[in-house]
């Protein structure tokens, strides 16, 4: 057992930490992204394949032009036409999100491999490394939140926007209100469909961005073997973490830690670790399980911050289609 | 500000929901609006607060035509709607409600708001926090924080369906005296409501609808019993009934009480014969449904027992109500009684009593032939659910129950249905009570429950306010009960 | 029929057509090769001659979990449930599979046999597991089915590395080959078991049967289109969507049982192969109707098998195939979808101008 603690403890230094802040920008930006789209009532169920296809978009522009930054918007586009897709197939066409969103997960992942294959192995085009000045000589906070570049201080900066813009401005509070109930919404002269476009394609633009961060920073170059079943975990994350952006960045993090420390675990525990990083879908399910448990859930009533922190209630209307009836 | 509405027609498919209505309401008066349901008066409101639009017809505000294309056109106009459900976003705090939509800078000030939230609660007696969450609010208390929230968008119309049906006596004496202020202030109220002392307590002038259209106006202090002449017309001549011998009980509540909610106030006790037809009078949401599912096996009781055929089946799960011979038909033909796909021959094979693994189509279907035959549905075995009118599916749906039935429930039987099926369907129910069924439904049509009744009882704000023998009673006293209004206080309850 | 319904009829095809095509040039190849090379991949040019047996044996061993999947998903999607769980359901089959064989010995046909049953009964329990997620714990089938799936992965990696990992090699390519007596018989110098395509076969029959002529299969098509309908005709709709779940679970298990037995001989990590989810998509196509499952699982295991040769042959990834599945049942969802909106609008026409 000494090998375990060891293997936690071995975590609990500065560089270790400040690896998992780097290495978490891709899920952060994506998370972000699922959680405004499921906000807002649409599911986006392609992003693992999608999130793949913007990450090879990604890395093929940067390698070509040979310009890191214009990989970012190839990505984002990406991301937005197959978001775009969901949105239309089921506003427009009346299809059903998950059906449209699965297929499109089959196609993109199928397409990522199908157009990349030329591209494995090439030389990476890496975002290069910036500290921020003063900040990154502050014990511990230096380089755990300040000394990496700037896609990983985006990915931060994005989780605050993000909150903030959802529970703290106008239009975030109709973001909230669409996915909650389209009717009250529309009621108050919100215009729903229109509204769920936009934010479907801002998530799938930062779903993209988060594929992107993936090959051009966090791993980079082109395989599809590092971020396989990162879209998957994307969608239990945000379940996990409520639909609330803050928790969601958590969970992202916890996600790295476990990481972390199953690499830890390797040399010890070879077989136990390459089973942890599937941890987060039991967890997922758990947390899902908890939510229903009426009985768990009445206990809880008594103690409402508890409740608030384990809360994890989806938007009313998410999946739905909503017509003006 | 004054409103008027000039000839406006509305019609969904073949039913004219709106025929040529026009009212006035005068800037900085309180207008009721008064009507039975399916009169007409929500399509009304929703073309009124942009939800649909017109087919033909004018909107005139202070003078100015306006065409409302959408909610917004009507907020922005400066009329206000109130649902009678309102539309709250349950999980979002009383603050976030009353700021969601509302016209203002990006950034989202909540104790600016908060505060002026606060102020425009206590002008009106609301006693609402803004940080719990709607979910944790009463009915009333979501109507009073909707109130609050379109006074402060600014409305200058301020359109109020069914507002008291939720909150106190004292709440309400409160927001009568709001509604008097604000209509001196210019404001204009449409007030539409079913409660008649409430109508000829509060407004100054009062509209009826019935089946679409305007039948009757008048400016009030006028007796309440002509604003049930208005509402209901005349008593209709009872014709004679067959005198059928009655049974054993065969449904019996004893003390029955829900935990909370529609029918938990008063314990409630009813004994129905085989044979006796019960007819339950009311507004929608008054209990009605509520009274129809604890009879079924579908709610729980907090207290009571219930028995079917004079078996205690109380705690039981609705197979066993189902087993002990009840059936149950909901008003939504579609939603909950048939199904949307499958033909009318596999509805009837769902419902037979051939439980063999496998079926014999061929049998299936001549079976279903001779009941679409026998029960005169236009369509075809092979007729799928959702391709038949109202009538048909009633039919279908009469047509799938068992041959002997010891309770039958029906909420709204004859709900949109042409004259021709609903005297049908009467035939059919009365063969069955006359074969011993036991029969409760739920009507809005006084007419028909006063012709096929034994005995109503009418509900009224989730609680039995009065028992009739059908016999002896009239429209006006039913009227009055369904407005709330009994006999010993002369006042409302 | 006027042209403008003949348009609808013909629309999705159109759509899926064009859209092929359009995949296939873009691909820097013209239409023709592409496809010729697939269909010399999986059954021979010319088809099924001479010299083609290993290949076309190989085409039906993949066309066999296919189509016992879709088979096991058109149950679920009848019950109005999307089972991406199925990944997981056939994953345990082969895993409950694998430890019959390397666990029991018994003469040969018993032991396949036992090997069949493992598998459906891993499958079905697996199944069931969602089914109760569902039910009992409020979780929707999506999730549950995906969290699962993802379980029964590590269980595979974890056996393939560990308990059941190659003697002497450390390897995460998997176990050691079956017994032989755990193979499941097939015809010389092919993998094609006769078997298992008379078990396929039967359970696309089953299922058909199911929903054409059984009460049972009636009463899982009413909980799936109307629950409360289905409630108030008195079916106990919990307990049907948990046989719904069970009888897929059961399906599924049986095609990992193939998987393992009768094409792979051991257990690897990625034993379903994506079988799962690619039956979704079939049965999108095929509309859930059981018939038209078995050319289209068909086709796909064609395209799954074939396309190995654009690599070698025409310098095209083979990816290839797997893009043009996804764009197939893409393009039929939207032309489906496209063509609806047509007719309701027409309909919607009809009925303003009367």
């Amino acid at each position: 057992m000494s090998g375990f603690w060891n293997a936690l403890a071995g975590m609990l230094d500065t560089a270790t930490i400040a690896s998992i802040v780097a290495g978490s920008s891709g899920l952060l930006f994506a998370t972000m992204g699922e959680t405004i789209s499921e906000k807002a009532g649409v599911i986006n169920l392609s992003i693992d394949g999608s999130m793949m296809l913007a990450a090879l978009a990604g890395f093929v522009v940067a390698f070509q032009t040979d310009t890191v930054w214009l990989g970012f918007p190839a990505a984002a586009a990406v991301g937005i036409v197959a978001a775009w897709i969901i949105a239309f197939g089921n506003i427009r066409l009346g299809l059903n999100q998950v059906a449209v969103g699965f297929v499109l997960f089959a196609l993109c992942t199928e397409l990522s491999r199908f157009l990349g294959s030329s591209y494995v192995g090439r030389p990476p085009v890496g975002v290069p490394a910036w500290d921020i000045p003063v900040l990154s000589s502050i014990p511990f906070l230096g380089p755990v939140l300040f000394s990496h570049n700037i896609v990983v201080y985006l990915s931060l900066l994005t989780v605050i926007a993000t909150y903030i813009y959802m529970y703290w401005t106008r239009p975030g509070l109709e973001l909230q209100g669409i996915g909650e109930r389209p009717d009250a919404a529309h009621s108050r002269g919100v215009a729903v469909n229109r509204m769920r476009y936009w934010y479907t394609a801002l998530g799938g633009a930062l779903i993209g961005i988060g594929g992107a961060a993936f090959t051009l920073d966090v791993k980079l170059g082109w395989s599809d073997r590092p971020i396989r079943n990162f879209g998957w975990i994307v969608l239990a994350i945000v379940i996990f973490g409520g639909w609330h952006p803050l928790r969601a960045a958590i969970g992202v993090l916890l996600f790295g830690a476990l990481q972390a420390f199953a690499l830890n675990l390797q040399p010890e525990f070879p077989s136990f670790s390459q089973v942890l990083p599937s941890i987060p879908f039991p967890a997922m399910i758990l947390a899902l399980v908890i939510v229903n448990w009426k009985a768990l859930l009445k206990w809880l009533d008594r103690y409402p911050w508890l409740r608030a922190i384990l809360r994890s209630d989806p938007p009313g209307a998410i999946g739905t289609r909503f017509e003006v009836s | 500000m004054s409103l008027e509405l000039r000839d406006i027609h509305k019609h969904y498919g073949p039913v004219r929901a709106n025929d040529g209505i026009s009212i006035t309401v005068e800037a900085g008066t309180l207008h009721g609006l008064l009507g039975e349901n399916g009169a007409g008066k929500s399509t009304l409101m929703k073309v009124l607060s942009g939800f649909h639009s017109a087919d033909s017809g004018e909107i005139v505000l202070d003078g100015n035509h306006i065409k409302l294309a959408s909610p917004d056109d009507a907020i922005a106009a400066g009329i206000g709607m109130l649902h009678q459900d309102p539309l709250v976003f349950l999980p979002f705090s009383a603050i976030d409600n009353f700021v969601l939509g509302s016209p203002g800078s990006t950034r989202l000030d909540r104790t600016e708001a908060a505060t002026e939230f606060v102020e425009l609660c206590d002008r009106y007696g609301f006693n609402i926090d803004p940080d719990v969450p709607a979910r944790l609010l009463t009915v009333g208390e979501r109507q009073q924080l909707e109130i609050v929230r379109l006074l402060w968008l600014g409305a200058r119309v301020l359109i109020l369906d069914e507002p008291t049906t939720g909150i106190s006596a004292d709440q309400r004496a409160k927001l009568f005296v709001t509604l008097k202020a604000l209509a001196e202030e210019g404001m204009s109220v449409i007030f539409v409501s079913h409660k008649l002392e409430e109508v000829a307590d509060l407004c100054e002038r009062v509209t009826v609808m019935t089946r679409g259209k305007v039948v009757g106006e008048a400016d009030l202090p006028i007796a309440p019993e002509r604003l049930v002449e208005m509402m209901f017309g005349q008593a209709i001549e009872v014709k004679d009934r067959i005198n059928v011998e009655l049974g054993t009980p065969q449904l019996s509540l004893a003390d029955v009480r829900t935990a909370s909610g529609l029918l938990s106030d008063e314990p409630i006790s009813l004994d129905v014969q085989a044979g006796e037809v019960i007819g339950l009078a009311g507004m929608e949401g008054s209990g009605q449904d509520t009274f129809l599912r604890i009879c079924a096996g579908m709610r729980s009781t907090k207290t009571g027992s219930v028995s079917i055929g004079g078996q205690d089946l109380t705690s039981n799960h609705y197979r066993d109500f189902l087993a002990a011979d009840l059936k149950y038909l909901p008003a939504g033909r579609l939603e909950e009684g048939l199904i949307e796909g499958l033909t009318i021959t596999e509805h009837f094979v769902l419902a037979g009593d051939d439980r063999s693994f496998f079926i014999d189509w061929s049998k299936a279907r001549r079976r279903a032939e001779a009941q679409v035959d026998h029960f005169t549905i236009k369509g075809t075995e092979a007729s799928t659910a959702e391709s038949l009118s109202g009538g048909n599916q009633q039919r279908l749906l009469l047509a799938m129950l068992p041959a002997d039935l010891t309770v039958l429930l029906m909420e709204h039987p004859t709900r949109g249905l042409d004259i021709e099926s609903a005297d049908w369907v009467w035939e059919q129910l009365l063969a069955r009570r006359e074969a011993g069924t036991a029969i409760v439904f739920a009507s809005a049509d006084l007419d028909e429950l006063l012709r096929y009744s034994d005995r109503i009882l009418v509900f009224f704000s989730g609680r039995v306010l009065g028992e009739l023998d059908a016999n002896a009673t009239n429209v006006d006293e039913i009227g009055l009960l369904i407005g709330g209004r009994t006999e010993e206080s002369g006042a409302e309850t | 029929m006027t042209r403008s319904r003949l348009f609808d009829l013909l629309l999705p095809g159109l759509v899926v057509v064009v859209s092929a095509v359009a995949l296939l040039l873009l691909a820097g190849t013209n239409p023709w090769d592409p496809i010729r090379l697939i269909v010399e991949g999986s059954i021979g040019w010319p088809p099924f001659g001479a010299g083609s047996s290993a290949k076309v044996g190989d085409t039906v061993m993949v066309w066999v979990p296919i189509a016992l999947a879709s088979a096991g998903l058109i149950v679920t999607f009848a019950a109005g449930m999307w089972n991406i769980g199925i990944e997981g359901q056939i994953i345990m089959g082969a895993i409950a599979a694998a430890f019959v064989a390397r666990e029991v010995t018994a003469p040969r046909p018993l032991l396949i046999l036992l090997t069949i049953v493992a598998g459906a009964v891993g499958g079905l329990l697996w199944g069931l597991l969602v089914g109760l997620l569902r039910t009992v714990g409020g979780v929707n089938e999506i999730f549950g089915g995906l969290g699962l799936d993802f379980v029964a992965i590590s269980l595979t990696t974890y056996l393939i590395i560990d308990p059941w990992a190659r003697t002497g090699v450390a390897s995460t390519s998997g176990t050691d080959v079956f017994a032989d007596a755990a193979i499941l018989p097939s015809l010389a110098g092919s993998r094609l078991s006769p078997l298992a395509v008379v078990i396929a076969l039967l359970a696309i029959a089953g299922v058909w049967l199911l929903f054409r002529g059984t009460l049972y299969g009636l009463k899982l098509k009413a909980v799936g289109a109307n629950r409360p309908s289905a409630f108030l005709l008195g079916i106990p709709t919990n307990r049907f969507l948990l046989g719904a779940f069970m009888i897929c679970g059961a399906l599924a298990g049986i095609a990992g049982t193939s998987q393992a037995t009768g094409f792979h001989f051991k257990l690897i990590p990625s034993i379903s192969g994506n079988y799962g989810f690619l039956a979704i998509l079939v049965v999108l196509l095929a509309r859930f109707r059981a018939f038209w499952v078995i050319p289209i699982s068909f086709f796909f295991a064609m395209i799954a098998v074939g396309s190995s040769q654009l690599d070698l042959r025409l310098d095209v990834n083979s990816t290839l195939g797997g893009v043009l599945q996804g764009v197939l049942v893409l393009s039929a969802m939207f032309g489906l979808g496209w063509a609806g909106l047509r007719v309701q609008r027409r309909m919607a026409e009809e009925e303003a101008s009367t």
